[in-house]
Formats: C-alpha cells, sequence, structure tokens
C-alpha cells in the first residue's frame, strides 16, 4: 500500500493526541510525587503561622497582601501612585476593599 | 461505513495537498495560531495551578490574627493584650507573633525575619547566635549551613549569626524569603521590648463562631484589626482572578490580531481557491463534499494548533517553572522563589479553551466556501 499525505496526518495526530493524554498521566503521575512536598508546606505553614505566598518580596504589602494595611500602597505621600510593578498584577487585599469602615469604628472603651 | 472512512480519507489528502500548495502561508498561520492556544492555555494552567496551591496550603494559616493600629498603621501588640483575648469565651489558644522585614544591603533583597515560638516545627528550637534561611536566602547570598551571616540591624549594631539549616527547596513557594532565629536574638534585632508582640494568632474552638468572636476581639480591643483565615484565602483567590484578568487583557490586543487575520484567511477567499471551488464542482463535486473539504481544512490546522500549543504550555508552566512569566511576576523583587508547581488540570477549562480556539476557526473556513460552493461554477471560476 502506498504511503498518503493521511497516513502521515493521522500519524501527526496521533502522536499529538498521545502527548495531550501523556499531559494527564504526568499530572497525576506529578501530583502523587508532590503531596509529601504539599503536606511538608501545609505543616510549615501551621508550625509558623505563615499567612502569605513568597510571590513578590519587592515590599511588604505585596510579600503579605493579607496582612498589609489601607495605606501602604500610599505610604510616600497621600497623592503617591503606587510604584511596585507587582501592585499592578495584584488587587488590595479583599477585607480591606469590604472593612474599611472598621478603621473608624465607634468604640467601647479607650485603651 | 467504509466507504465513508476512504471518502474521508480521500477529502483529508486532497485538503493535505491543497494546504501544501500555500505552505508558506498556512505553515505561518499554524505557528501564530499556536503561538496564541500556547499563551492562553499557559496562563490558564498557571493561575489554576497556583490558585489550588495557595487554597491547599493556606489553609493551614492561623484562623484568627489580631492586628493593632495606631492612626492606621500597624503598631506593637503591648503587654496585656494576650491577657485581655484569653478571656474570650471560644478562644482556644492564643499566640504572641513576632516578624517583621528586614532590607539586605548586600543583595538589595527584602527579607522576612521571624521568631518561631513554638518548638514543634521540624527544625527544632532555634538557638541563640543560629538562624534557619530560606532557600532564596541561600541561594542570593551563596550559604550552606555552618556559615556566618552579619547584619546590620535598624538600631546600627552588627549581629552575627551561624546557619543552622536552609529550609527546603520545595518550601519555596512559602518561605523563600524567611530568616528564622529565636526569639532573644529577634528582639534585640529589632529592639523590641519583652512583652511586646507584632501581632496575634488565634484559633478558636468552634469554627462556626469566628466571626462573632471577631466580632467580640473588636470591642474588647476597639483599636485592633482582625484578619480572619477565610479572608486570607479570599485575598487570594482574588489575586489570582485578578492576575489572570490582567494577562488576558494584555493578551486580548494579540487575539483580536489572530481573530482578523484567521477570520480574513479563512472567509476571504483567494481568487485562487475561488478557481479551485469552480473546477471541483465542474469536474462533478457536490456542495457537501467541498464542504467537507474545507471543514477538514479547518478542523486539521485548528486541532494541530490546539494540541500542540496545549501540550507546550504543560510543558512550559510544570516543567520549565513558567520561565516566560518570572519577568513579569518577579518586578522589582530580588529574592524570586523557584518552584515547581503541583499540576491541577481542570478539564471544564481545557474544554473551554478547545471549544473557543477550534471551532470558531472551523465554522469561519466553512461559512464563506458553502457561498461559493453554492453559486453556478462557471460564475465563481470567472471571479
Amino acid at each position: 500500500m502506498h504511503s498518503r499525505r493521511s497516513h502521515y496526518a493521522f500519524a501527526f495526530f496521533a502522536l499529538c493526541l498521545a502527548l495531550f493524554l501523556l499531559t494527564f498521566a504526568d499530572a497525576a503521575f506529578r501530583r502523587a510525587g508532590s503531596a509529601d512536598a504539599l503536606a511538608a508546606n501545609e505543616r510549615l505553614v501551621a508550625q509558623l503561622g505563615l499567612t502569605d505566598l513568597c510571590l513578590f518580596t519587592e515590599a511588604r504589602y505585596t510579600r503579605h497582601p493579607s496582612q498589609a494595611d489601607l495605606q501602604s500602597a500610599f505610604q510616600d505621600h497621600p497623592l503617591a501612585f503606587e510604584h511596585f510593578p507587582s501592585g499592578s498584577l495584584m488587587p488590595p487585599s479583599q477585607h480591606l476593599l469590604t472593612r474599611y469602615e472598621d478603621l473608624d469604628s465607634k468604640t467601647k472603651s479607650a485603651d | 461505513m467504509k466507504t465513508w472512512i476512504a471518502k474521508q480519507k480521500a477529502l483529508i489528502d486532497f485538503t493535505l495537498s491543497s494546504l501544501a500548495r500555500r505552505k508558506l502561508k498556512n505553515l505561518g498561520l499554524l505557528l501564530v495560531y499556536t503561538i496564541i492556544v500556547f499563551l492562553l492555555a499557559s496562563v490558564m494552567l498557571y493561575t489554576h495551578a497556583l490558585r489550588h496551591e495557595a487554597a491547599q496550603v493556606l489553609k493551614s494559616s492561623p484562623e484568627v490574627i489580631v492586628q493593632r493600629l495606631v492612626a492606621g498603621r500597624h503598631d506593637l501588640i503591648p503587654p496585656g493584650y494576650l491577657e485581655k483575648l484569653g478571656r474570650i469565651r471560644g478562644v482556644q489558644s492564643k499566640e504572641g507573633r513576632l516578624w517583621g522585614y528586614f532590607y539586605d544591603n548586600v543583595v538589595s533583597a527584602n527579607y522576612t525575619l521571624m521568631a518561631p515560638s513554638s518548638a514543634s516545627h521540624d527544625f527544632g528550637q532555634v538557638a541563640d547566635g543560629k538562624i534557619v534561611i530560606g532557600a532564596a536566602v541561600a541561594r542570593e547570598r551563596g550559604l550552606a549551613p555552618g556559615n556566618l551571616i552579619s547584619f546590620r540591624s535598624y538600631t546600627g549594631k552588627l549581629f552575627i549569626f551561624t546557619v543552622a539549616a536552609v529550609l527546603p527547596h520545595e518550601a519555596e513557594l512559602v518561605s523563600a524569603d524567611l530568616l528564622l532565629l529565636s526569639e532573644t536574638d529577634f528582639r534585640s534585632f529589632f529592639d523590641i521590648p519583652a512583652g511586646y508582640y507584632n501581632d496575634i494568632a488565634l484559633s478558636v474552638a468552634n469554627p462556626q463562631e469566628v466571626r462573632n468572636i471577631a466580632g467580640k476581639i473588636s470591642e474588647t480591643l476597639p483599636d485592633a484589626r482582625i484578619i480572619l483565615r477565610e479572608e486570607v484565602l479570599r485575598t487570594y483567590e482574588s489575586i489570582f482572578n485578578w492576575r489572570e484578568g490582567i494577562v488576558l487583557v494584555l493578551l486580548s490586543g494579540s487575539i483580536l490580531a489572530f481573530a482578523i487575520f484567521a477570520w480574513e484567511k479563512a472567509s476571504g477567499l483567494s481568487a485562487e481557491e475561488k478557481r479551485e471551488i469552480g473546477i471541483l464542482k465542474a469536474i462533478g463535486w457536490e456542495t457537501g463534499d467541498v464542504l467537507k473539504m474545507k471543514f477538514w481544512e479547518g478542523a486539521l490546522v485548528s486541532l494541530a494548533a490546539f494540541l500542540l500549543g496545549y501540550v507546550a504550555a504543560y510543558l512550559h508552566v510544570f516543567h520549565f517553572s513558567a520561565a516566560l512569566f518570572e519577568p513579569v511576576l518577579k518586578g522589582w523583587s530580588v529574592l524570586y522563589p523557584r518552584f515547581e508547581l503541583v499540576p491541577v488540570v481542570d478539564g471544564f477549562q481545557i474544554a473551554t479553551l478547545f471549544f473557543f480556539t477550534v471551532f470558531p476557526y472551523t465554522v469561519a473556513t466553512i461559512v464563506p466556501i458553502w457561498r461559493a460552493a453554492i453559486t453556478d461554477p462557471d460564475a465563481v471560476m470567472r471571479g
């Protein structure tokens, strides 16, 4: 049987499909392999009481976005624009957006 | 069935020969198409895996964190606050935390310094004069256990520490910039008096009561700012949604350019293609056959682009640590964690990507052909 273009195409797509399916097998394999490391990370977070991922170390409010205070991004002067590059990649922390009123809440007792 | 398969094979043969006649143009299209799928799939896989890992790891973070604000800024927790919190019913355990930031002039990097309170962590109690460092710090400063490292504190005093251990590379995502030292060293380094803490971590007996207890804390300590674990998790969820959105917005220009290019290529028939259809019709091809042939053309190109783009994106994200995204994510950070994400693949996302990349192109190739194919061959050939 002489070779036809469609046979090459089938072989190519079979190879691509095999690679595509292999990514799922690889994902499952790597997930199983990294279960211990993930558990160790979880333990480290629990033991040290860590609150944030170490993704951006350039400024304190990007290193610990969940712990940042409201004014930290504008710390230089009231009209200062955010100037760290990662500030444009992440929004303000969720609780800063919803709990602003807490900062000037009425106090029952002075401390 | 056999005849049907033989017919489709013949159509595919013909389609491939037709594509091969405009080899450069079609290979260019396939390349651009594959790159677009690659970029979209990379963003999708990266953010999904990171979001999943953040949720998985940070579910063990402290349940409630109490900070003290003075004039809208963080301040130290003074003595007496821990006792006041202990009196609130429902608070199971409380722990003053000591942590802060230090800018290292030598490598222009920011570190997170922490004095772990419990001896129960995997590296034991950090002794005075010793330090446990994160893997990125060790890499940046070229340190190994047993080496000495010195820092000039904010008070101007020089402190020398011996590296007791390096935190594992696998933990870089949470600890790349960490420096763990003893409580005594931490207090003298930052000049924090005894009894003062940076913030307080609480655990609550009944998770359902967290919000009530947060309310009670803000009544007892009006200057306190309370951060709940669920808010931390929500913060990360929104960060990744936002980042995915930002990248997609940045990509949208190139996606639109590709859409125009593909639409133009697929829907605008060249004179040569029109002549080809005319000839096929004249030699007896039916409209259905012409449509099937063009369907195969669209399907083969888009399916190849999808499969190649997706596989390349998977390799990029999970085997090459998303190296292309690093300059964007790194910003001005000197310390950047090197981490291998655990592959978490969402079938629904892949199906969506498949639908939005393969389907429109295939349809775009068929519609204009259908219009050309239903007209008189003579008129089509004359243009």
